[in-house]
């Protein structure tokens, strides 16, 4: 049986201070990243001008169009168009 | 302390598989700090390298939570995940020998220790928003007694004495764990 005194507790409660609130941010932003990464795909597969542009210039044609997606969904959109 | 604060693994697993948003706000803000500690303390990542193990984790969690066959082995696969990105962000930086001996011992030493320090947040999250903010601020964001007065605008002896208190409670709390499985979010 583990026993703790008010020595031992504080020092494990130093051992896991706060995580970077920009990181957990964007690890809660997580399903809104997944929902305005399947929109965009959808979009490409029924609009080929837009999937065109998408493969042309990645970023300046989510721009255009006015999403603003984070770098995650960049980098899977760009991982999907080089696969395809 | 929220709703959701209270749930079990289990129970906000199946929250989170139902497309509820806050449910997994609270499973990042649950898992958060020990996956930050695994990568930063235990293997001891740049910041750089820690940010995207960090991230790669709860991204894997998000797209693989249905794959998940006891929800209320949460934890564990979380722990697994975060170590096993964790050693290939090392491989990928060519930094293999942090895993030999003696260091592997240290490592070991060191996750057994966030693990146990796990334990005792989570018991943390039973006890009263006041002293979960108390106990927090003086112990894991290292605040003096003096900035905590300043920010909560209380006396310096209010807020010693409510430390002296809470962790008289989180003991208690824990002392009970050791005796029986109650309040246990696993």
């Amino acid at each position: 049986m583990t026993t703790y005194d008010d020595e031992r507790i504080g020092e494990l409660l130093r051992v896991l201070p706060p995580a970077p609130e920009g990181w957990v941010r964007a690890a809660q932003e997580l399903p809104a990243a997944r929902r305005s990464l399947d929109e965009i795909v959808a979009r490409a597969e029924a609009d080929l001008a837009f999937r065109q542009a998408l493969v042309a210039d990645l970023e300046s044609a989510l721009q255009l169009e006015g999403y603003e997606p984070d770098r995650r969904v960049v980098d899977e959109l760009k991982r999907r168009f080089s696969e395809s | 302390m929220s709703q959701l604060s209270t749930l079990s693994d289990a129970e906000l697993v199946q929250r989170c598989r139902e497309g509820n948003t806050d449910a997994w706000n609270e499973l990042v803000e649950r898992f958060s700090r020990y996956v930050y500690a695994v990568c930063t303390r235990g293997y001891r990542l740049s910041e750089e390298d820690a940010d995207d193990v960090f991230q790669e984790v709860f991204t894997r969690v998000f797209t693989h939570l249905d794959t998940l066959r006891n929800d209320a082995a949460l934890r564990p696969w979380i722990a697994q995940l975060t170590r096993r990105l964790c050693l290939d962000s090392i491989t990928k930086r060519g930094r293999e020998q942090a895993t030999d001996e003696p260091m592997a011992e240290e490592l070991a030493a060191d996750l057994a220790e966030i693990d146990e320090a796990f334990t005792v947040r989570e018991a943390l999250a039973t006890l009263s928003d006041t002293c979960q903010e108390m106990l927090d601020r003086f112990f894991a964001r290292d605040q003096s007694y003096r900035t905590i007065s300043d920010e909560l605008d209380l006396p310096s002896g209010t807020v010693a004495s409510r430390i002296a208190r809470c962790l008289s409670k989180l003991r208690t709390e824990l002392e009970g764990r050791n005796e029986g499985p109650r309040g246990s979010r696993g």
